[in-house]
């Protein structure tokens, strides 16, 4: 458990002694995206019945910045740790696979949190409600950095280089970032793109998101949680027997 | 009472390279051991082994009668390994390093040892310095401080003089030797051959994966004993003291002694024949010659 804390506690530090670039940074971008998309669509027709686009975007970009955060964190971490070696500090103490991966995953999830709050809070005056279900909203922050948080310990464990790292984020996580409905709603999709939709689990985690604000959403929220629930829990476990296995870690 | 480590037939492979061919031996508690071998010769991969590392592709490795790889928890908490790669995290001081070392231990308030281990290795005043600020002979002593945090009974240290000034050289062995005074059992790797020589009680040497020697320091250094006498003499060597195995080296006569009680006779006989000594001196054989004989000798 102590060795599960510490861990924790070093990954917290990590990030925090540089949160200008690690919370700072993506909050500012999605305040950029909020102001030029928020323009550009202003005369655009209401997504849902008394949303204005303005706030109907802000749910999506927040979690579109928690979720590629959640996965930043854990990611950068290892394939730093792994390039200079330093590592081999985490693998000589008795910390088991356990430990080792619900501190990277826990984390993640507060830095996820911690830029989702921030571009709530940044970007609330274009008329942010209070969240009509806070507990829904909660639930998928939450669930939502998680999955990619553990997906962030995957890539992390198996990318040796830099550039397989930025492969993994240029070519995964922005795409299912990107085309999950954070920008329309995919009821506006035609109908194939809005299937390929469904098989993104981030749109689900944004339209689960944005239901706690407007409680309305494109898909039933009960299916979302599923969704988001179960890959999390499949990622995780995923990310879990990697560890043990001793996967690119222990040769 | 189980041995401190115990190596049982262990094998490793990396394609098709064998880094370690059925190596079997045990340090008992309380043992000073040296392992030696030439570059490649498979001693890394052994301590990574025993580190839980890497995984071996057969055998098995106990440290304290626990197994690294099923019991690793218990196993690991009983080891302190300072790796040969000079290695640290940039993010941290040196306190800090050491702190959050000791947190992956599960110890929490171990700062009392931490100071300890500052002064010993002449830390003290860089205690609040980032790793980053540190010359490499000073991360190297940090090293070895974050392998001793949790007071291992079992210390193994690959190479933790290369690139090490003389001061701090002599500084560690005196620490070192310290802790196997208090019990400690030291395992340590190292190219200059002098310090396993002075330091150690019993020395295995690894060749291309393979165990090649295991034996007491005295014991290897008795097998192959090389124990000459340099004379130079005031006269040619005697006929009564020529057909003795000898050779010439600068101006001197090099005679070889099969053991040191011989080197009365080759004075009696000097005596007789009325040659005078004018210099002499004994050589005696070193870890490094036997080294060198075990590693030229065929597999
Ligand atoms: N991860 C690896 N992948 C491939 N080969 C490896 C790996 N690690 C070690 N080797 C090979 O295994 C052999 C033994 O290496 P090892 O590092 O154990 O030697 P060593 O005795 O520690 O040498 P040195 O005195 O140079 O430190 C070498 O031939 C090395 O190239
Ligand atoms: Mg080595």
């Amino acid at each position: 458990m102590q060795g599960f804390l510490t861990l924790l506690k070093k990954e917290l530090v990590r990030f925090w002694k540089v949160s200008f670039q690690t919370v700072a940074a993506p909050v500012l971008t999605a305040l950029l995206y909020q102001l030029i998309f928020a323009h550009a669509m202003a005369s655009h027709i209401e997504v849902y019945a008394g949303v204005s686009y303005a706030t109907f975007l802000i749910p999506g970009l927040a979690m579109m910045s928690m979720t590629q955060n959640a996965f930043a964190n854990g990611s950068s971490s290892l394939i730093q740790s792994k390039i200079t070696g330093n590592i081999v500090f985490l693998l000589l103490p008795p910390l088991t696979a356990l430990d080792f991966f619900a501190a990277y995953l826990l984390a993640a999830i507060v830095r996820g949190l911690v830029v989702g709050l921030g571009v709530l809070v940044i970007t609330a005056w274009f008329g942010l409600p209070w969240p009509a279900h806070p507990l829904w909203v909660l639930l998928f922050a939450t669930l939502g950095c998680g999955a990619l948080g553990a997906l962030g310990v995957v890539a992390g464990i198996w990318a040796e280089k830099f550039d397989q790292l930025a492969a993994f984020q240029n070519f995964l996580i922005m795409p299912l970032t990107f085309l999950s409905g954070v920008f329309y709603s995919i009821n506006s999709l035609p109908p194939f793109w809005k299937a390929v939709s469904h098989f993104n689990p981030v749109f689900y985690m944004i339209d689960g998101f944005r239901y706690g604000f407007f409680a309305q959403s494109d898909t039933d929220p009960w299916l979302a949680l599923g969704v988001v629930g179960l890959s999390f829990i499949v990622i995780s476990a995923l990310a879990l027997a990697l560890i043990k296995s001793g996967y690119r870690l222990r040769h | 009472m189980s041995s401190a480590i115990s190596i049982d037939s262990v094998g490793k492979h990396f394609g098709t390279l064998t880094a370690l061919d059925q190596v079997s031996f045990t340090v008992e508690p309380g043992e000073f051991f040296a392992l030696l071998g030439p570059n490649g010769a498979g001693k890394t991969t052994l301590i990574s082994i025993l580190a839980g590392l890497t995984r071996p592709d057969s055998g098995h490795v106990r440290v304290m009668g626990h197994d690294v790889q099923r019991d690793f928890r218990e196993a690991r908490k009983r080891l302190g390994v300072v790796p040969q790669e000079l290695v640290f995290d940039p993010f941290l001081s040196v306190r800090e390093t050491l702190q959050f070392q000791s947190g992956y231990f599960g110890l929490t308030r171990n700062d009392a040892w931490i100071d300890e281990l500052l002064f010993k290795l002449g830390l003290s005043d860089k205690a609040q310095a980032n790793m980053r600020a540190l010359s490499g002979g000073m991360k190297r002593r940090v090293m070895v401080a974050q392998a001793l945090v949790h007071r291992p009974p079992v210390i193994v240290l690959d190479e933790p003089t290369a690139g090490v000034d003389v001061e701090l050289r002599q500084s560690l062995w005196h620490f070192v030797r310290e802790l196997n005074q208090a019990g400690h059992t030291i395992v340590l790797t190292t190219h200059y051959l002098e310090e396993a020589q002075e330091l150690c009680s019993r020395i295995a040497m690894l060749k291309k994966g393979k165990l090649i020697a295991l034996e007491d320091k005295t014991k290897l250094l008795a097998h192959s004993a090389r124990r000459e006498v340099a004379l130079k003499l005031s006269a040619p060597l005697p006929d009564t003291l020529q057909q003795w195995p000898s050779r010439v080296e600068d101006d001197r006569i090099v005679l070889q002694l099969a053991d040191i009680a011989e080197l009365e006779q080759v004075l009696a006989r000097l005596r007789e024949a009325g040659v005078e000594v004018r210099e002499l001196s004994v050589i005696e054989t070193d870890l490094e010659d036997v080294f060198v004989k075990m590693m030229q000798g065929g597999n």
